[in-house]
């Protein structure tokens, strides 16, 4: 029985991977042919490809759980997120670092915070948004502790809150991931 | 529609010449890295972006492939890129480079 809902488990976890392999495939090539938008070779190497990349990655992609991004409203989420407060971030980061490319006054420095978050995922997609938003850039991230050090731009403080680093960031990625 | 995709090149163009310009000007690896990476993300973001307008707005095959094409090149390169930075990042610090002028380095604390 034990054995049988781990084979159940694998075989689930396979078929979601190959599932999005095959719906990156299918994107890539799109208004090939007459059936739907594709056409029969298209359609064949799509599913044996992504056959393989299943078998391949499943084990690896799934190896320390993470079965929260599969809920769709997540996803939902995560679009807002995208072309709401993090485009707005990252246009005022842009100026920002814009501003100190060309008078040259910055004060740099390596500042630890604790955002709190637990799971890979989470870490994850703050740390991506933090190097991409206002003149802050992930070094190093401890994975025991949940310590994030940011090489920061311009240091406000030496001991900064993560709202004063990043902003609404930390809830965002909570709200997504965890 | 065309007024629309000259002002995205524009952008684009302006943001990742000024990621050229601070990579001569930011004075160590980290600042640069900032440099390399916001300006150039947001400047490719825009390009990217004319080029889809301009695909979808041809339309047809050959237009919207092109338009699908590089939105997923724009995915991946929202998701390399901070990685992709972020080991450099890492890398230079473990390979024992201080930050220029830094007022505080909390991770060499650690260490």
């Amino acid at each position: 029985m034990l054995y049988s809902l781990a084979a159940m488990l694998r075989a689930a976890e396979w078929a979601v991977t190959a599932a999005f392999a095959l719906a990156t495939y299918l994107v890539l090539v799109l208004w090939t042919g007459g059936i739907g938008l594709w056409s029969l070779s298209e359609l064949i190497a799509g599913a044996v490809l992504s056959a393989i990349v299943g078998m391949v990655a499943a084990p690896i992609l799934w190896e320390r759980g993470g079965f929260r991004i599969l809920q769709p409203h997540r996803w939902v989420l995560f679009f807002f997120y995208l072309v709401g407060p993090f485009f707005l971030a990252m246009a005022r980061a842009n100026l920002d670092v814009a501003f100190r490319v060309i008078t040259g006054r910055i004060r740099p420095g390596i500042v630890r915070f604790n955002p709190g978050l637990k799971t890979d995922l989470g870490k994850t997609l703050l740390a991506n948004s933090i190097t991409l938003t206002p003149g802050t850039l992930t070094v190093d991230v401890d994975d025991a502790t949940g310590d994030f050090y940011v090489h920061w731009i311009n240091v406000k403080s030496l001991e900064p809150k993560p709202e004063e680093v990043c902003g609404p960031f930390p809830s965002w990625a909570r709200r997504i991931a965890e | 529609m065309n007024v629309l995709i000259y002002i995205f090149l524009a952008i684009g163009a302006v943001f990742n010449g000024l990621g050229a310009v601070a990579l001569l000007r930011f004075p160590d690896v980290y600042t640069r890295i900032h440099g390399a990476t916001k300006c150039t993300t947001f400047g490719s973001i825009f390009s990217i972006l004319a080029v889809v307008i301009y695909g979808f707005w041809r339309g047809g095959g050959q237009g919207g492939t092109l338009a699908v094409h590089a939105l997923i090149a724009l995915l991946f390169l929202l998701l390399t890129n901070p990685t992709g930075s972020h080991a450099l990042a890492r890398g230079a610090h473990r390979g024992g480079i201080r930050p220029f002028r830094a007022v505080v380095d909390r991770l060499e604390e650690k260490r």
